[in-house]
């Protein structure tokens, strides 16, 4: 599907309602893809170095002049610097400003979450779910910022109306996202906040790991807007002298 | 929704002129009714709320869209927190609508924005960190910083999927009443961008009132 693409090194697939958390480095690739369709991915940047710079949605959009994600897209961190850039990218669409479900919402429209019943098919909610991994790093509910929802679709009217479109991600839809720097990502395929199905969701989402292709002079996404070579070039300040 | 208020400045407890580029910081109290006043009309009011009690509860944009199902917010907004609960509801209108989706403008954000060079203008996160730096009392860190309120910005989506910062639909003497529902603190960064036309390229100051619960 890509060519930037080096090499893909770990494969793992995660069902419906999963959480989980690992720091990835610089020049790794994640490519994400909806087995079922209709899936949604919650995720959380933050860095390592410093768990204080993480993912900013608001800064993401405004300076791509977007409401949506896409190819050419880069996601951008609170100082600046971009965590990762999306370098290819079947579907055309992707949200980051719904957030996540409560336990609340989760229990209003399919029940409530049960491990004693249910065991790992309990009805785990996104907000829950990054609580957890956020936990394990030290942070907390302070820390939550709003995060990317892979595979989901909302459309807002001109009144400014919201609909999340059910039908948008079919069976393999793919993301593929290149790491600009190293980041601690955070995980969750609880579904869409604005999910209105009958039943909670049995979706399950790949998820591959491996190396990028070098970063070269006409990359995609460095030329996608002319913001995203400044914020390469305050990737480059950032790791200033650790080579290329 | 367009929706004047009734309440008289005259009868206000609090009065304070907040100049272009400087923060406020203050607690309102349950029951209390407090009004941003856009004084020289297209000018940005980047409101930050915190649970008065335990401020890690704070404003979420995304609770706030998420349970009203549209992304602008006006008269009859409910402004919700990371928690889901009820901080706010607006109460009172003049100017149509205002932004939650756009943030703040900081310098690191600048750079990437406008220019390299443009690391050292002034921006409302910086505003922040001088407001949490100065009032420790207050229990806020920088991990509390997050998604704001532009009081009188406008942020249109397309259905395209495109947002663009648009010349603001505010003017002189606009103004937005919000009654809070719990303790809050309100941090407010009056604007100082002077790159896009969040102040209409000339940033001025907005009046904050407060008045007694009715």
């Amino acid at each position: 599907m890509s060519g930037s693409i080096r090499s893909i090194d770990y494969s793992t697939e995660l069902e419906v309602g999963s959480h989980w958390s690992l720091k990835l480095r610089r020049g790794s690739v994640m490519r994400l893809s909806d087995t079922s369709g209709g899936a949604n991915v919650g995720m959380l940047f933050y860095n390592p170095e410093n768990l204080l710079e993480r993912y900013n949605a608001p800064d993401t959009l405004k300076c791509q002049h977007t409401f949506k994600l896409t190819k050419g897209n880069c996601l951008y961190s609170d100082m600046g610097r971009i965590f990762a850039s999306i370098i290819d990218d079947n579907l055309g669409w992707h949200e980051t400003v719904l957030g996540n479900s409560h336990a609340s919402h989760v229990e209003a429209k399919w029940g409530k979450r049960d491990y004693q019943q249910d065991h790992n098919h309990w009805k785990q909610n996104g907000h829950d779910a990054f609580l957890v991994e956020l936990a394990k790093y030290g942070l907390g509910e302070a820390d939550l910022a709003a995060n990317l929802n892979w595979f989901s679709k909302v459309l807002v009217s001109d009144a400014g109306d919201m609909k999340l479109d059910a039908t948008h991600s079919k069976a393999g839809s793919q993301v593929v996202l290149r790491f600009e720097m190293d980041t601690l990502v955070l995980l969750h395929t609880c579904p869409h906040p604005l999910n209105a199905s009958e039943f909670y969701p049995e979706k399950s989402i790949q998820i591959e790991l491996g190396q990028a292709q070098g970063l070269t002079d006409d990359d995609y996404c460095l030329n996608y807007r002319p913001e995203n070579g400044r914020g390469f070039k305050n990737n480059t300040l950032y790791h200033l002298g650790l080579g290329a | 929704m367009l929706i004047e208020s009734h309440l008289n400045p005259e009868n206000a407890i609090c009065r304070e002129l907040v100049d272009a580029g400087d923060y406020y910081i203050g607690v309102v109290k349950a029951g209390e009714t407090f009004r941003i006043l856009d004084i020289e009309g297209n000018q940005a009011a980047d409101t930050l709320f915190f649970n008065a009690t335990n401020p890690s509860e704070r404003y979420s944009a995304m609770d706030t869209i998420r349970e009203q199902g549209n992304v602008y917010l006006t008269t009859g907004s409910q402004l919700r927190s990371n928690r889901n609960n009820i901080m706010l509801e607006i109460v009172a209108d003049t100017c149509g609508r205002h932004d939650t989706l756009g943030g703040a403008c900081a310098t690191e954000s600048n750079t990437v924005r406008y220019d390299l060079e443009k690391r050292c203008m002034h921006a409302c996160r910086d505003s922040w960190m001088l407001a949490i730096a100065e009032n420790p009392e207050y229990g806020i860190r920088k991990r509390d910083i997050s998604h704001n309120i532009n009081f009188f910005m406008n942020v249109p989506v397309t259905s395209e999927g495109g947002l663009t910062f648009e010349d603001g639909i505010s003017a002189p003497g606009k103004y937005v009443e919000l009654k809070a529902e719990m303790d809050v603190i309100v941090l407010i960064s009056n604007c100082p961008q002077l790159n896009n036309p969040c102040n209409g390229y000339n940033p001025t100051p907005v009046e904050y009132l407060v008045w007694n619960a009715s």
